[in-house]
């Protein structure tokens, strides 16, 4: 099967403007008759069902947590990028383009970033609409600031939590669809295998959280919005319920997985403290507009942040990249992070962390405030007193935060932070529509590979989510089911819903019937360890090769030894949590073997082999500027179909930062 | 919404509880005003003067009826409301917040209410209740004055009263700002000065009227 | 920071479903970092049940870093234990010493049943968001962010209410199980911006209909809640909804909102 991405013909202007004039439209009446399965309720899945519900189709909508409004894009901090150019700093459509473009190291779709760029200002436009909160100046109009990989302040923003104020409002404007009959919504929900009857999405089979039991779900299409796959990692930013199950199970049905190695590490998260360390926690790289990233110019260095002196302080970034300095995209920080810490030079008491430092930050605008109030002699300590406030009035929440988990007060000594697993690029793969090979099944938000390429810009994953659940599926899914408006419900005692539950039902009782000795979590960290040692900022031939082997000896334990407690119907998050590790154990291999294939560095895929003689990245364009797109032909066999990137605007050149 | 759903809602009740609470409260006032006649200590003239007028005047005997049914919808509602929301925890907590995030006197206003009802009773068992039935057999007003100083002669009466004055305390200590916050005032703009002046009120108002059996029993007042 | 390891004993409430009784379970738990988040703790109980073969302790969690909402342990009587202004996953284990005894609750109130231990099931939030919560805005419709100005301070308000988690913090805090704060925290975002102007009326009375159907108790202005709110959502937001309350039923018809 050739991959056919349907990038609409014509100028990359006008595609998608061409695309929405010109693709077929499904009358209301008809939209009643038409259902659809969405799954996931985040930013780009509560986006797409309430769009749709107001649109007037069937929607159900299906999240493993209590509540929609807990899915993890609450999580995000930082901002939400958009080609408004209220700044009047010269932002456009095209240079919003051009830095994802650039930023996902030329490993993306032209027409996808395109279009995402195109209707980013509508975002802004549309939940400041539904209520979210953005910041704003004293005007009374919106506050916008920088982020990492760019050079224009674009990033629109509520305080720390710009992600949970989106999710509120996609939440909200959800919750009044299912007020209105329009969505029906199922929580504690867990979407285990998509249904297909003639070559078609039709449903899904979803277990019931709380009674364990397995229903059946009928829908002329099929929206997996189900976020990415962080937690294979095991330790991640990613929630702990997060997971690739939705994807993995689609999949498994024949959908392709794109380019599963692009992974992206985010440069500041809180460093690990201890074996115990469930998750990480990311420090938004906003903070990076005003800290300074450092760490001792002396190998092993043991002294206390405070005691070393300017000139003994090495300010790699600033140093390596003057023209970026502190805010180069993630991939480099990162790289650049865990480069020092390699080479002896890592501070705390892991050795692992590197110094994200706000006294200058504190000392500079101690000094505006001093002006700005007009105050004669002020001492340090003033300064110092005001600074800490604005700082305060900027990052407060994320300052508290660090110092809850920590201990440490970060007013007073440099925050450590370390890189951490924050997002994965790679998805299924998906058409200009955002429908998959799977005719019928649509992958939105992370959940596809579709606009970031090998490394996602930071404030880019809010807009990406929402651009196609508010903006791009509405249209795109109409042009398909107007095909299907004859289609009528199919009964969920067809065989093929038949067939799909009992094979969910098997996967279960097999699971329950190991009875082995080791715990679902202890395989998962296991599985977690082996993904970042071989797999992870990192790569190189032969660790890959360790680690795909690895991960099978894992997995032939894992099916052999798991103890899993408590029984199928009744609510047992071991059970669940079981079916995600026994996914990850599979995806772990096949993102190890992508990786393997592309030998080459880009973005967020770092491969030892390949690098310029400073350490940089080094991409090869003539052999890997394609999508790998991977077929799943049965257990640890997998096909590669390569989907040609073809550059007709941008010219691919070395990403340069410095 | 019309005006019988407007005051059956949860915040309807609480609109309830505020309005009559605060119309209590200004009784509380004047019944304190015309008391503190007795401490002009002249026998009991100028009270018995602001008594005879509170007992006789038209105008004032209507607004009493209206004080009565609204004592009565605070203490039946109030009493609805803390049964109903007490029903709301099916299981009790083992260990409880206690003190830790909210006053004693703020979860207890059902108790305090039911002890200043107990005491009122009492009250006006002593003195409204004999003097209407006076007036309305046509034995015309008592002398309240000196029913007053013989029934402060009285130790377990006094301390009684005083009992009644701190719980009355009590409960205003909360009650007081409480039905302002329901009235939507508790902004911070107004928060402060109500919360002053409310605890102001809680403490001045009982020990005006705690004085009242002391003095009769102190003999600082003949 | 000085490190240190404890041994604590843990009382928790086990409760198997909706229907059958719960009551409590004691555990040792040994060898706690002070550095382990509360949940973590739970992940060293629950690894060491399930080594054992037992059944682990069932909670809500998500997130881990204070912002989903999901965790939800009443610890030691206190609403996501004894931190201020944190939820129970960001409360670290540096707070208790050698030695010491947790008693662990799930969130009690008749609104929010028990699914099982510590989980409950907290739907009726999002009914009451459904009752009226949102802004009426159809995607497509919305003009350009910049034509409605906000005045800062007002926009800063409405963020400070739209932080709410929707944990069930405040009901469980609550000596009456009310979800007023909750309410207020929603009615107050929308109500201080321009754009949730049209339906103020309807939306107040139509949350506060909604919560008392659930069966939330009713606010008496007790004040645990702002007390135990991770996200320090202000009882300033009780008193805007009852502002609101009261100007939606003395203006407009008499016609049910």
């Amino acid at each position: 099967m050739t991959l056919n991405s349907k990038i609409p013909a014509g100028k990359l202007e006008s595609k998608w403007k061409d695309y929405k004039s010109t693709c077929k439209l499904v009358n209301p009446a008809n939209k009643r008759q038409l259902e659809v399965i969405v799954i996931g309720t985040g930013l780009a899945g509560a986006s797409a069902a309430a769009s749709l519900g107001e649109m007037g189709y069937k929607v159900k909508t299906f999240c493993f947590q209590d509540s929609p409004r807990r899915a993890h894009s609450i999580a995000a901090q930082g901002g939400i990028n958009a080609a408004k150019n209220y700044q009047n700093d010269g932002d456009s459509t095209y240079r919003l383009f051009y830095d994802t473009i650039k930023g996902g190291d030329y490993r993306s779709r032209e027409g996808n970033v395109y279009r995402l760029a195109e209707v980013s200002a509508s975002i802004i436009d549309q939940c400041v609409a539904q209520g979210v909160p953005f910041a704003r100046e004293y005007g009374g109009l919106l506050s916008n600031r920088s982020f990492g990989g760019t050079q224009v302040q674009r990033t629109f923003y509520a305080a720390g939590q710009t992600g949970q104020q989106l999710l509120i409002g996609a939440y909200q404007a959800l919750e009044r669809q299912v007020a209105l009959g329009n969505v029906t919504q199922y929580s504690r929900h867990e979407m285990l295998d998509i249904v297909m009857v003639d070559g078609k999405a039709r449903g899904i089979i979803a277990r019931d959280l709380v009674t364990g039991k397995l229903e059946r779900f009928f829908g002329h299409a099929v929206l997996l919005c189900s976020g990415g796959y962080g937690n294979v990692f095991y330790l991640s930013t990613n929630a702990m319920g997060s997971n690739v199950t939705a994807a993995w199970k689609a999949h498994k049905k024949g959908a392709y997985f794109g380019n599963p190695c692009y992974t992206q590490i985010h440069p500041t998260c809180i460093p690990v403290s201890g074996d115990h360390q469930s998750k990480l926690t990311l420090m938004s790289e906003s903070l990076r507009n005003d800290g300074r990233i450092w760490v001792p110019k002396k190998q092993g260095d043991t002294r206390k942040a405070s005691d070393i002196p300017e000139e003994e302080r090495d300010y790699y970034l600033e140093r390596r990249y003057p023209a970026f300095g502190n805010l180069v995209p993630r991939d480099v920080a990162s790289r650049a992070a865990k480069e020092r810490c390699d080479a002896g030079y890592g501070v705390g008491s892991s050795k692992m962390a590197v110094y994200l430092d706000f006294a200058a930050a504190i000392e500079r605008y101690g000094k505006i405030e001093v002006n700005k109030q007009s105050i004669e002699n002020a001492d340090a300590a003033k300064i110092r007193e005001l600074g800490e406030g604005v700082v305060k009035e900027k990052y407060g929440n994320l300052f508290e935060m660090y110092e809850k988990i920590t201990g440490e007060d970060p007013y007073k000594l440099p925050m450590r932070i370390y890189p951490a697993v924050h997002y994965t690029m790679g998805g299924l793969w998906v058409d200009y529509e955002l429908q998959t090979n799977i005719p019928g099944l649509y992958a939105l938000g992370e959940a596809n590979f579709s606009d970031h390429g090998a490394n996602r810009l930071g404030a880019s994953a809010l807009m990406q989510g929402l651009a196609d659940g508010y903006f791009v599926v509405p249209y795109t899914l109409g042009n398909n089911l107007a095909d299907d408006i004859r289609t009528k419900a199919i009964p969920i005692d067809h065989p093929a819903f038949v067939a799909a539950e009992k094979e969910v039902s098997d996967r279960i009782n097999r699971l329950m019937n190991i009875k082995g000795k080791e715990s679902v979590e202890s395989f998962h960290k296991r599985l977690g360890k082996i993904m970042w040692d071989k797999c992870g900022m990192a790569r190189n031939e032969k660790g890959l090769k360790e680690a795909i082997e690895e991960i099978k000896a894992l997995r032939k334990e894992f099916w052999g030894n798991v103890f899993i407690p408590g029984d199928i119907n009744e609510f047992n998050p071991e059970l669940d949590k079981a079916g995600r590790v026994a996914d990850f154990l599979e995806l772990g291999e096949l993102m190890c073997l992508d990786a393997l294939n592309r030998n080459e560095s880009c973005g967020g895929h770092f491969r030892e082999e390949y690098q310029t003689e400073e350490g940089e990245a080094l991409r090869d364009d003539e052999h890997y500027m394609y999508v790998a797109a991977w077929e799943y032909k049965g257990d640890s066999q997998y096909e590669l179909h390569k989907e040609s990137l073809d550059y007709e605007v941008v010219h691919p050149s070395a990403r340069s930062y410095k | 919404m019309n005006w019988k759903n407007a005051f059956s809602t949860s915040i309807g009740k609480k609109l309830q509880m505020s309005l009559t609470g605060l119309f209590l409260i200004l009784f509380l006032i004047v019944h304190c005003y015309i008391n503190a006649q007795i401490f002009y200590n002249d026998g009991g003239v100028r009270f018995t003067e602001a008594a005879h007028f509170m007992g006789t005047n038209f105008v004032i005997r209507t607004i009493e009826l209206g004080l009565f049914a609204f004592l009565i919808l605070h203490v039946v509602q109030g009493l609805l409301l803390w049964a109903k929301n007490r029903a709301r925890r099916g299981t009790r907590y083992a260990v409880s917040a206690g003190n830790q995030t909210s006053r004693w006197y703020s979860r207890s206003m059902a108790l305090l209410g039911t002890l200043v009802l107990l005491f009122l009773i009492l009250h006006l068992s002593k003195f409204w209740g004999p003097n209407r039935l006076s007036q309305t057999t046509g034995h015309g007003e008592l002398d309240l004055f000196t029913m007053m100083r013989d029934e402060f002669q009285v130790t377990w009466i006094v301390i009684v009263y005083i009992l009644g004055c701190i719980a009355l305390g009590w409960h205003l200590l909360h009650g007081f700002y409480s039905a302002f916050q329901t009235l939507g005032l508790g902004t911070s703009k107004y928060k402060g000065l109500l919360k002053g002046i409310g605890v102001a009120f809680s403490i001045i108002v009982p020990i005006i009227f705690a004085l009242m059996p002391i003095s009769f029993y102190m003999g600082w007042i003949s | 920071m000085e490190h240190y390891t404890m041994n604590l004993t843990l009382k928790v409430w086990k409760q198997k479903n909706k229907n059958e009784k719960g009551r409590f379970e004691t555990y040792p738990v040994k060898g706690i970092s002070s550095e382990m988040s509360f949940l973590e703790m739970f992940d060293v109980l629950n690894e060491q049940l399930v080594a054992e073969g037992k059944e682990p302790i069932a909670f809500d969690h998500d997130c881990r870093e204070g912002i989903c909402g999901a965790c939800s342990m009443y610890i030691n009587g206190r609403a996501h234990g004894p931190w201020h202004n944190t939820t129970t996953c960001q409360l670290h284990m540096r707070q208790y010493k050698d030695g010491d005894t947790i008693v662990v609750e799930p969130w009690r109130a008749n609104s929010f049943p028990v699914i099982k231990d510590l989980v409950v099931d907290r739907s009726s939030f999002d009914r009451i968001i459904q009752a009226g919560g949102y802004i009426s805005v159809n995607t497509g419709n919305a003009v350009d962010a910049n034509s409605l100005p906000i005045e800062k301070q007002k926009a800063d308000e409405s963020f400070a209410a739209a932080a709410c988690i929707g944990c069930g913090a405040c009901v469980a805090a609550c000596p009456n199980a009310s979800a007023m704060l909750f309410v207020s925290a929603k009615v107050s975002h929308l109500a201080l911006l321009p754009q949730g102007d049209p339906e103020r009326k309807t939306r107040a009375v139509n949350m506060v209909e909604q919560m008392d159907k659930e069966g939330f108790g009713s606010c008496t202005n007790i004040g645990a809640c702002e007390a135990e709110c991770p996200k320090g959502i202000s009882l300033e937001n009780i008193a805007r909804l009852n502002r609101e309350y009261i100007g939606s039923v003395f203006s407009g018809s008499s016609d049910k909102a």
